[in-house]
């Protein structure tokens, strides 16, 4: 018998006669996003700044401005599809990189990446050590489960929550190992 | 690491009576598990659902266990439509084989690794060391662990045990080409890490990890870490293989709702951890393998009462909240499963034959506080009896438990045995004599009264 055949076949041994049950699902879901609720900038502006990262909230119309104000003189990879001119191409001497991205959560303060037009590759957004994100304002949902309804399991998703950080040591959050060691984010209105 | 758990001799009892003993450990515990439960209290504080979330999370990995057949077939058909390849082990040395035969095929002679408990429990990295594969460690607990020829300690932070200025000493002297000036600074520490495993992630071509969810529906895998390590392994490379036990399947994309929410919560303590990844099948070019691991799993699934063990998300959430785990630590446990878990999953796992792990459902005073926070409810308390039970037992104590069960089973034989304790109750000593001096050397011997409740009850009810 191969493997697979010997182990689904000790699986229905095992469970034979076992009882179902039904999947309570009385937990917090489907609340609106931001637009139809007022605060959810606010909140998630709060809670990415708990995680040490750099917040600016900033009308549409001066977000190219803000951008430039952010980079300053680096030399920052610009994905295919995010809008701006010029970037560097070369992943191992940037500086950095700036993203959109697919979804933003105001509990948590996270912003998860499809790496879709205007995001980058996964390898983009993970070498340079500095990333600005810019997130609008209506893609900011309350929570995990409005979040996970909006996004597509076909796409490779990183989810991000502050700068790359640990807990290895004494289990106490330090910022900066492997990952970006500076989030940036600009929530346009 | 080149340490094993395998064959570890001793016993919990002696185990913990040395790790007690060591005061930096002591302190080092100590200090880390209370940081750790004020953080999980406060996020899990601010959910007012969270008994909703943790029923939820219960239930549905009860269904997705009583259902685990169809789903592992689901799982497959999904990941092999997205360009994966789907791999079965019945046991370590098959999953061992597999995954040496992949990293072999590639022609490397090196890996990285992201942190896996399931890669542990196979002892993979001594596999690929005798094949002549060196694999790394990259999470930095791992890697404070396996530069310091140690054993890990616990689910999460391997290195609990260590202090800021141990992990120092150890870079000092194992890490290559470490600056002489390294303070203890976790900050420094951290960069001391990052510049050390920089190139390795860039050169590396072959990456191993694990995982936290699979999802049966869209073939998906869920990898949550802080570092950003697991990145570096789960994208550079151009093969990456995922070593996942059988349980780890979620039925549906929507359940990672729920367990996005648990998981980081318990385990870290934060609202959410800073990096978490999810890629289906192959993924930018990359080729990609999953190992599906039973080594044991089936067993315990068969087990009516032991089978709830197999919900765990390892969270970590019970060895920090557990007054054994905070005394003995990690290394009392002897498997890579330390703790409240641990102590029910490695007896379950490995079985009972060896004394070490025959003495494992009694690593617990039954308090009930890893029950209390387990964000998929795993009664422990109910599993450590269960175990008790079934454990080997003295032959001394098996003839005793019989006399006891003999006359508890009849109210004449047990009024008449009382009556007889009543009479020599003058002549119980305050320490029992021999072996049962083990429990009068800490407890009290229970005071017999003059006269039984039952004798009491039938007089007044008489009068």
């Amino acid at each position: 018998m191969s493997a697979r055949e010997e182990i689904l076949a000790r699986v229905r041994r095992a469970v034979a006669g076992a009882e179902d049950v039904e999947i309570p699902r009385g937990y917090r879901a489907g609340r609106p996003a931001e637009g139809a609720v007022e605060g959810l900038v606010e909140l998630f502006a709060e809670r990415v700044d708990d995680y040490r990262a750099v917040v600016h909230v900033v009308p549409a119309a001066e977000v190219p401005a803000k951008i430039d104000a952010c980079l300053g003189g680096r030399r920052v990879i610009v994905p295919d599809g995010f809008g701006r001119a010029g970037g560097w191409d070369d992943l191992d001497t940037a500086d950095g990189v700036v993203t959109t991205c697919a979804v933003a959560i105001a509990e948590t303060g996270t912003i998860v990446l499809d790496h879709g037009p205007g995001q980058g590759t996964r390898a983009q957004t993970l070498v340079p050590d500095y990333h600005l994100c810019v997130v609008r304002a209506d893609q900011i949902v309350a929570g995990v489960p409005e979040a996970v309804a909006r996004l597509d399991p076909a796409r490779p998703l990183t989810w991000i929550s502050g700068p790359s950080a640990t807990s290895d040591i004494e289990l106490n959050r330090v910022e900066g190992v492997h990952g970006p060691r500076t989030l940036e984010v600009i929530i346009s209105t | 690491m080149s340490a094993t758990f395998l064959g570890m001799p001793g016993n919990f009892p002696e185990n913990s009576r040395k790790a007690v003993h060591d005061s930096q450990l002591r302190f080092n515990l100590r200090k880390a598990t209370h940081t750790i439960r004020g953080k999980r209290a406060s996020v899990v504080g601010e959910l007012p659902d969270w008994q909703e979330l943790r029923a939820a999370g219960k239930a549905i990995k009860e269904h997705t266990l009583r259902n685990l057949d169809r789903y592992l077939i689901r799982l497959e058909a999904a990941v092999t439509a997205a360009g994966g390849t789907v791999h079965w082990a019945r046991d370590a040395a098959e999953a061992n084989r597999i995954v040496t035969g992949l990293v072999k095929a590639t022609g490397e002679t090196e890996v990285v690794k992201v942190k896996s408990m399931a890669t542990q429990e196979i002892e993979l990295n001594q596999a690929l060391a005798e094949q002549g594969i060196t694999a790394y460690e990259t999470d930095l607990a791992e890697l404070i662990v396996q530069l310091g020829d140690d054993f890990p300690s616990h689910i999460l932070v391997p290195a609990i045990h260590r202090n800021r200025s141990e992990i120092r000493e150890i870079f000092l002297d194992r890490m290559p080409g470490v600056s002489p000036d390294l303070t203890d600074d976790p900050p420094a520490l951290a960069e001391a890490a990052r510049l050390h495993l920089r190139e390795r992630f860039l050169r590396s071509k072959v990456a191993i990890s694990g995982a936290n969810f699979m999802v049966a529906e869209t073939g998906t895998l869920v990898v949550l870490e802080s570092e950003g390590n697991g990145r570096m392994c789960l994208t550079l490379p151009e093969t990456l293989i995922s070593v996942v036990g059988i349980e780890k399947l979620l039925p549906s994309w929507r359940d990672l709702e729920v367990f996005l929410q648990l998981l980081p919560r318990s385990s870290t303590g934060e609202r959410m951890n800073p990096y978490t990844s999810m890629w289906t099948g192959a993924v930018e070019g990359q080729d990609f393998h999953l190992v599906l691991l039973d080594n044991g799993r089936t067993d315990v699934l068969a087990d009516e009462v032991g089978r709830q063990a197999l919900r765990c998300i390892r969270c970590s959430a019970c060895l920090n909240v557990c007054p054994v785990y905070e005394r003995a630590g990690g290394h009392a446990y002897g498997s890579v499963y330390p703790g409240p878990i641990g102590a029910i999953l490695t007896p379950q796992l490995r079985g009972m034959s060896s004394e070490l792990d025959a003495s494992l459902p009694y690593a617990s005073s039954l308090c009930g506080a890893c029950y209390e926070v387990c964000p998929v409810a795993i009664d422990i308390p109910e599993v450590l009896v269960d175990l008790r039970a079934k454990a080997p037992h003295a032959a001394a104590e098996r003839a005793g438990m019989k006399v006891a069960g003999w006359i508890f089973n009849d109210h004449r034989r047990l009024a008449r045995a009382q009556r007889a304790a009543t009479r020599l109750r003058k002549l119980v000593p305050k320490r029992l004599p021999g072996p049962l001096s083990a429990w009068t050397d800490t407890r009290d011997v229970p005071e017999i009264p003059e006269e039984s409740f039952r004798d009491w009850w039938e007089r007044n009810e008489r009068a």
